[in-house]
């Protein structure tokens, strides 16, 4: 290591470790005069503020941390709502770019360019501001097959009321697993002996089976719950039981799916061209059906290519997904970034709290995508 | 196959086939036109549901009837290649055009037929179409935000001799070429500072500052002229004494005097919004976040392991965490990072913030193009004698640059698309400006309008940008 390349890392360094301590300088000094100190402490003491929104019980009672868990629980159930809608537009919307039919071919590439090219927050706004507030209000809203309310105070729906839930759960996992046996079985029989065993019957087979084995023995009972239309006051009305979706949720999750499933449109396009016309060709002169060249040949290739700005979209997604602070969504930016900072006004703690969780997430989600990416990697010899 | 001669349309028949499907094709298709547009049901005497398809079910017979290959017909052959393949095809073809016809009278007659914008009240407002009236009233508050109606003028002829000195690129000729680089990477950024400071913001002419921008100018200018051997000993020297000479021998006091005659009046940047503060964020993020982008990625590369990691840390973390709580730092959280009498205007807070955020993505996109240069280029630069500055400003970012155009140009949309963001420091450009008149009382009920009208304007924008990326890219192709 000679001078040359140690004085510019020495200045770097030197600079980097200046400025954050003039920051936490600045900071200390700053806490010190209004009073503050730092610390987490703050998390277990009571929060006294009520969210519209949560999939956990939760009231002014409980403490700040669980406020911070309601919260994240809100931003991964819009994210993975989100995810699953932009993979189904998306994957169908790629295809449809690829199709020969011009109309079809121009209806999804205009579709592509019009949401990509719209601010996100632009989109939330038009879908929660002015779309979703045309709808009716609750007493006069007309019900959807009978069992649906969209209305201007939420989407009410049918919701199911379970006993014995967990034997169900159970044995939906147990037919997952059996899944995955028979699977490797199946595929040492196939290499061992040229016999393919009809998998996708059998995964079927044992996926309505053992649940509704569940059924018949474990005592699992299910009933619907439809909404009901309720008459608070004079004009006020709402619906009881069932399941409500609040408008917030919607549109965000509306806006969200329509605006990354163009990006990925774009991957899945891009994927599937990316598979060279050779190799469509050679799989069918050797005499593979059209389903299995896509199944056997042109799909594990383009999968290689679709899934990793796959996955940075669906990051993309649950980040954005913080935007619901715009339209009162109580995810975590909402909850604890905002109302929790107002109240407590530690804003070097719950910045930093929220700003980690983001962290940890992507950084959890990057090293599992290295990891993919090398696994999938073409193995040259 | 001989079975269904009758239905498989074939090309001895041809005539035949043709008329019919083409007369079931057009019945179908005008059943849906007059349904739609003139309200006339054509096939009211069947029940509802089969009154309803039966449309797309003619077409599709017809469609089928059509379907000849090689009929000899050019026009013919040319709709069955394109939206006439096989029956799914044909089917998917008809939704669509069925679709489009079924839409367009009510976006028509929403968008121009019963809309209005006469007038400049809600009471010229009575159609049962969109309210233009109110985009056209709140135009002004649109454009400009809350800045005076009387100071206008100043962001227009900002904005247009802006546009003017940025296009000084196509004109150029060939001889003056080479100092483009310098113009646009130091000159214009800071003429644009400068009017963005004197005319828009309209600060004092001379503050202590200025001394050292005028130092920096002049010396960058005349340094580029001097002999590569003096340069580094030159830009030590320089500037500090045209910095010290200017402030402490020339005109000291007479300048401050002059600075306090302030001819423009002061507007506060929480007076800026509407769509010129959305130019101005984008701008100055856009000129701030590729540099530091650049030298992001160079450290990233870099085989001092300090600074390689250093860049690491700082591009992992702000791409691990979303804009919005960068913004929430900058406005909540950094102001307890600076000294008590230490001030910094929300909108430089806001650009800071925006340019690093976005320079972490920068950073990994030009990342990429380095990766994807052959050794080679490295060696060959090497050889030649060339150290590491020579050897990535001749040859390494030139080819690195040109390859990756297209994901710059996405992250510098990505950008313009983030600045609607903004709002969580309380700056309003177009889309906070829209929230505020969607709750003006007077206003109330036409937030279709104004975000349909935003939406319009940011996809031309957007829409320019992907497609300017897009002829960028293909000027700079070049063949490997």
């Amino acid at each position: 290591m000679n001078f040359k390349k140690l004085l510019p890392q020495l200045l770097t360094l030197l600079v980097v470790i200046l400025i954050f301590g003039f920051f936490s300088y600045n900071a200390q000094v700053n806490m010190e005069n209004r009073g503050i100190t730092f610390g987490y402490g703050f998390l277990s003491q009571e929060s006294s503020f009520d969210v519209q929104f949560s999939l956990i019980e939760y009231d002014g009672s409980h403490s700040y941390f669980r406020a911070y868990l309601v919260g994240l629980l809100n931003t991964i159930l819009v994210s993975v709502v989100g995810i699953i809608f932009a993979t189904i537009i998306g994957v169908i919307v790629g295809i449809a770019r690829l199709s020969n039919n011009f109309l079809i071919e121009r209806a999804a590439s205009a579709y592509v360019e019009f949401f990509r090219n719209i601010p996100l927050l632009l989109q939330i706004f038009f879908w929660y501001f002015a779309a979703l507030r045309a709808l009716p209000l609750p007493e006069k809203a007309e019900p959807m097959f009978g069992v649906f309310f969209l209305t201007i105070k939420g989407f009410f729906i049918p919701s199911f009321v379970w006993n014995n839930i967990d034997v169900f759960v159970y044995s939906l996992i147990a037919s997952i697993i059996s899944i995955f046996f028979v699977k490797i079985y199946a595929k040492k029989k196939q290499e061992k002996e040229g016999i393919q065993t009809p998998m996708l019957l059998i995964a079927f087979g044992l996926l309505i089976i053992l649940p509704l084995l569940s059924y018949l023995f474990g005592g699992v009972t299910t009933s619907v719950e439809v909404p009901v239309i309720k008459q608070l006051s004079q004009n006020s009305f709402t619906f009881e039981g069932g399941l409500k979706l609040p408008p917030e949720l919607i549109s965000l999750a509306l806006a969200l799916s329509l605006y990354t499933a163009t990006f990925i449109a774009e991957n899945v396009r891009a994927g599937v061209q990316g598979v060279g016309k050779g190799q469509k060709e050679a799989a069918a002169s050797i005499g593979l059906t059209p389903n299995q060249v896509l199944k056997l040949v042109v799909m594990p290739q383009a999968l290689r290519i679709i899934i990793p700005p796959t996955t940075n979209q669906y990051l993309n997604l649950t980040k954005n997904s913080s935007l619901a602070a715009a339209i009162a969504y109580p995810d975590l930016v909402l909850v604890f970034a905002g109302t929790a900072l107002m109240q407590t006004g530690r804003a070097i703690e719950i910045v930093s709290i929220t700003m980690l969780t983001y962290l940890s997430l992507s950084i959890s989600i990057s090293i599992l995508m290295n990891w993919y990416n090398k696994k999938i990697a073409i193995k040259e010899k | 196959m001989k079975k269904s001669t009758l239905l498989t349309p074939d090309k001895n028949n041809l005539l035949t086939y043709l008329s019919v499907g083409l007369t079931l094709f057009f019945f179908s298709v005008l059943d849906v036109v007059l349904g739609s547009f003139y309200n006339i049901n054509l096939t009211s005497f069947l029940p509802g549901v089969l009154s309803f398809l039966l449309p797309l079910f003619l077409g599709f017979i017809g469609l089928h009837f059509i379907r000849i290959e090689y009929s000899g017909i050019k026009f013919l052959d040319l709709i069955n290649k394109n939206i006439n393949t096989n029956s799914f095809n044909a089917l998917l073809s008809l939704l669509i055009i069925f679709i489009i016809i079924k839409l367009s009278p009510p976006t028509l007659s929403w968008f121009i037929l019963d809309a209005s914008i006469a007038g400049d009240s809600k009471d010229a407002c009575s159609g049962s179409g969109a309210c233009w009236t109110y985009i056209k009233v709140w135009f002004n508050r649109f454009m400009y935000g809350m800045y005076p109606n009387e100071e206008q003028w100043r962001i227009n002829i900002s904005f247009i001799s802006l546009a003017f000195l940025g296009s000084v690129g196509f004109f150029t000729t060939e001889k003056l070429k080479k100092y483009l680089t310098l113009y646009y990477v130091v000159i214009y950024p800071l003429i644009a500072l400068l009017f963005i400071y004197f005319f828009i913001s309209g600060g004092p002419i001379f503050f202590d500052f200025s001394y050292g921008i005028i130092a920096a100018v002049v010396s960058i200018i005349i340094g580029f002229f001097i002999p590569s051997k003096f340069k580094m000993y030159y830009f030590i020297i320089v500037p500090i004494t045209i910095y010290i000479l200017l402030k402490y021998v020339f005109f000291y006091e007479e300048l401050i005097e002059l600075g306090k005659l302030e001819s423009l009046e002061w507007v506060e940047t929480g007076a800026w919004g509407g769509l010129s503060l959305t130019f101005i964020v984008s701008f100055f993020c856009l000129i701030f976040c590729f540099p530091i982008g650049l030298f992001l990625s160079l450290g990233r590369r870099s085989d001092l392991p300090i600074i390689k990691y250093i860049s690491i840390g700082f591009i992992e973390f702000w791409r691990g965490v979303p804009l919005i709580t960068v913004l929430f730092m900058s406005s909540v959280m950094f102001p307890m990072f600076l000294p008590e009498d230490m001030f910094i205007d929300k909108l430089v807070r806001v650009i800071i913030a925006i340019s690093l955020f976005e320079a972490a993505y920068v950073a990994e996109v030009i990342r990429g193009g380095l990766q994807a240069l052959p050794r080679g280029q490295y060696d060959a630069a090497k050889s030649l004698g060339m150290g590491y500055w020579k050897m990535h400003i001749f040859v390494i970012l030139p080819q690195a640059l040109k390859l990756v155009i297209p994901g710059i140009a996405n992250t510098f949309l990505a950008l313009v698309k983030d600045t609607p963001l903004i709002f969580v420091v309380g700056l309003l450009e177009l889309a906070g400006m829209l929230g505020l008149a969607k709750t003006n009382p007077k206003w109330l009920g036409y937030a279709m309008e104004g975000y349909v009208f935003a939406s319009i304007v940011f996809f031309i924008i957007c829409y320019a940008m992907s497609k300017y990326s897009y002829n960028l890219e293909q000027k700079y192709k070049t063949e490997r």
